[in-house]
């Protein structure tokens, strides 16, 4: 670590500013000034990038404009969101994302937490395992979408070919509708799994061994030690594990387009899919900007939740 | 809270499990815990070993029915088509991996020089309304990226941005500032600011301050920070495949997309691009694994 104040001066120039500067005024001023000069950049590109997109989307979202048709907007009042709210479409996409976003992250919640809790009874090779599991999880969605859709293709995917060999049956996974739901739960919760077990895996590590020791003093039961010590100081961290996940999967888009396409039919369009297809497949840019806000507003109260729970937990 | 992934990656002692006097069985379950990490462990590694042998596969080996998983022919076949043309140029994969370096590299420096100052202003001065501000940065985060695209295309084709490296370059450092002003926010509370106090006591204004004693102690963090930056960047899909287009301007996961396409795929090229396009990947998230919660949270959970 570096000297924070050095006894000699080593460049001659430094000399002159030995003598402070007036303190007070001017310098709470210049400080002032500083954070102004620090900040604002880094806002005015938020600005640009996320606020002002997001404030034409809200425009946009009350007019029939269409990005290919061009022409002038017309405002049209709340046309689009009444449309989407009572479009029956939409409802079974909402259905499918919520199926999605419950089993994937459910199936990752549980499998991951098992995996952590595995890991840290082990004494040895801790850092290895944990190195090893926590690959899918820095893979682009592109090489899991594209490789699992090889794998699990129905002719030559290596799944069915290990099935197979089981003497079990081939299965259309990717082409039959409730199966293709199914495995684009399996192929996220292969991904992110790791992400729940680190997040897990350092909870597990923060408990306490007196607590432990306690309790095996008392004579208490693995499985009482597990609920009563393990799983109540951890869980308020797993939350905020499983509470991010579940804003990634709600707003999931990537996988869905390489895994599947949405198909087969609608039956793995997720909202955000959905979206797509309405913006760039069908160019309505207004229904597709309401449509956008309201999934928006979504996140924006699911964040808002996960923002305060993480700060309640910062504060304890 | 006191969390830290050294602990949890460290190989150190583990807290004791066993209690002094073992039960029966004792053995036998920590036998049973260790076939079934092992067969965790498998399961979560097989497609990334699969896509290896695939990736160096002879074609006829990659479609075999059963599937070959030890006796197959070694090529390197695969890995030279990601870069030589079959009429001996460059091809349109490999400028997309070029084109993926310069936009992840540039997007990154971009939200390291924007971010890490702001962070630094965030932590030491009293801003008002700093929380709701600090939620508001990270909230613009969250935004779907498939909602925030619409807009973004509208505006680009007004500005002439549309598949144009600049339009790839502003959107992917926009999507990072927020993350890097929080994690970085996280290092710079860990450097006292009494150093800062004290260099001014010395004479030194508050940005020679900031210059001299505090950046120096946080470069670890800084190249921690823009290495997930990079990581972001690089494996973004969304942006680069709504906002360009032509071959030259690609980045390499709409390109790696594109294989597919046709009727055919050649699955083998998919995977020796898709190995090309990981293994830096891999390599960096192993540089920074200590920091590796901070970074997958967008640096809202650390220690």
């Amino acid at each position: 670590m570096k000297d924070p104040a050095p006894l000699t001066t080593d460049h001659p120039g430094q000399v002159v500013s030995v003598t402070p500067p007036a303190p007070g005024r001017s310098r709470r001023l210049s400080d002032r000034w500083l954070a102004v000069t620090f900040i604002s950049p880094a806002m005015l590109l938020l600005l640009a990038m996320s606020v002002f997109p997001l404030l034409w989307s809200l425009y946009l979202s009350f007019t029939d404009y269409s990005a290919t048709r061009g022409g002038p907007a017309h405002f049209i009042g709340f046309g689009n969101y009444t449309a989407i709210l009572t479009s029956a479409q939409v409802h079974t996409r909402a259905l499918t994302t919520l199926l999605y976003v419950v089993g994937a992250v459910g199936l990752q919640t549980v499998l991951g937490f098992g995996i952590a809790y595995l890991i840290s009874r082990r004494t040895h090779g801790r850092g290895v395992l944990t190195t090893l599991f926590l690959v899918p999880m820095m893979l682009s969605p592109v090489v899991v979408g594209l490789f699992w859709r090889f794998m699990l293709d129905a002719q030559f995917g290596v799944v069915n070919s290990m099935l197979g060999s089981v003497g079990l049956g081939q299965v259309e996974w990717l082409t039959r509708q409730r199966t293709a739901l199914i495995s684009l739960i399996v192929v996220d919760t292969w991904q992110w799994t790791p992400f729940i077990m680190l997040i897990a895996l350092a909870g597990l590590s923060a408990v306490p061994k007196y607590l432990y020791e306690a309790a095996s003093i008392d004579r208490a039961s693995e499985w009482f030690r597990f609920r009563t010590i393990t799983l109540p100081l951890v869980w308020p961290l797993l939350l905020i594990a499983v509470m991010f996940r579940a804003i990634e999967a709600f707003r999931l888009f990537d996988l869905v387009y390489i895994l599947t396409n949405g198909g087969p039919g609608v039956s793995t369009e997720t909202l955000s899919f959905h979206i797509y297809k309405v913006a760039f497949l069908g160019f309505n840019t207004g229904t597709a900007s309401a449509y956008g806000i309201l999934m928006v507003l979504v996140v924006i109260v699911l964040t808002q939740l996960y923002l305060r729970y993480l700060n309640k937990l910062k504060e304890d | 809270m006191a969390v830290s992934v050294d602990e949890a990656v460290s190989t150190g002692p583990a807290r004791d499990h066993a209690p002094p006097a073992r039960r029966l069985g004792g053995r036998g379950r920590s036998v049973l815990e260790v076939v079934l990490l092992t067969v965790l462990a498998v399961l979560m590694l097989f497609p990334v070993l699969w896509m290896l042998e695939t990736s160096i596969k002879e074609n006829r080996d990659v479609y075999a029915i059963p599937a070959k998983f030890f006796d197959f022919d070694v090529t390197m076949a695969h890995f030279k088509d990601v870069f030589v043309a079959p009429d001996g140029g460059r091809t349109a994969l490999s400028v997309s991996f070029f084109n993926s370096v310069v936009v992840a590299g540039v997007s990154t420096l971009l939200a390291t020089v924007l971010g890490v100052p702001a962070a630094w202003a965030y932590s030491r001065f009293a801003v008002r309304a700093k929380k709701d501000q600090l939620f508001f940065i990270l909230s613009t985060r969250f935004m779907p990226p498939v909602v925030v695209v619409i807009p973004i295309f509208l505006m680009y084709r007004e500005f002439g941005l549309i598949d144009n490296k600049l339009g790839l370059i502003l959107i992917y450092a926009a999507f990072n500032v927020p993350f890097t002003i929080w994690m970085m926010k996280g290092f710079v509370d860990e450097v006292p600011a009494e150093y800062e106090d004290a260099a001014m006591l010395d004479g030194y204004t508050r940005l020679q301050a900031f210059w001299r004693y505090t950046l120096p102690l946080l470069v670890p963090g800084i190249a921690a920070t823009a290495v997930f930056a990079l990581i972001f960047s690089w494996n973004e899909f969304v942006f680069a495949t709504f906002l360009t287009s032509s071959d030259s301007v690609r980045t390499a996961p709409p390109a790696i997309a594109g294989l597919i396409g046709g009727t055919t795929t050649d699955w083998g090229l998919v995977a020796a691009s898709s190995v090309v396009f990981a293994l830096p990947v891999l390599v960096f998230a192993y540089l920074v694994r200590k920091h590796l919660i901070a970074g997958v949270t967008l640096g809202a959970v650390r220690r």
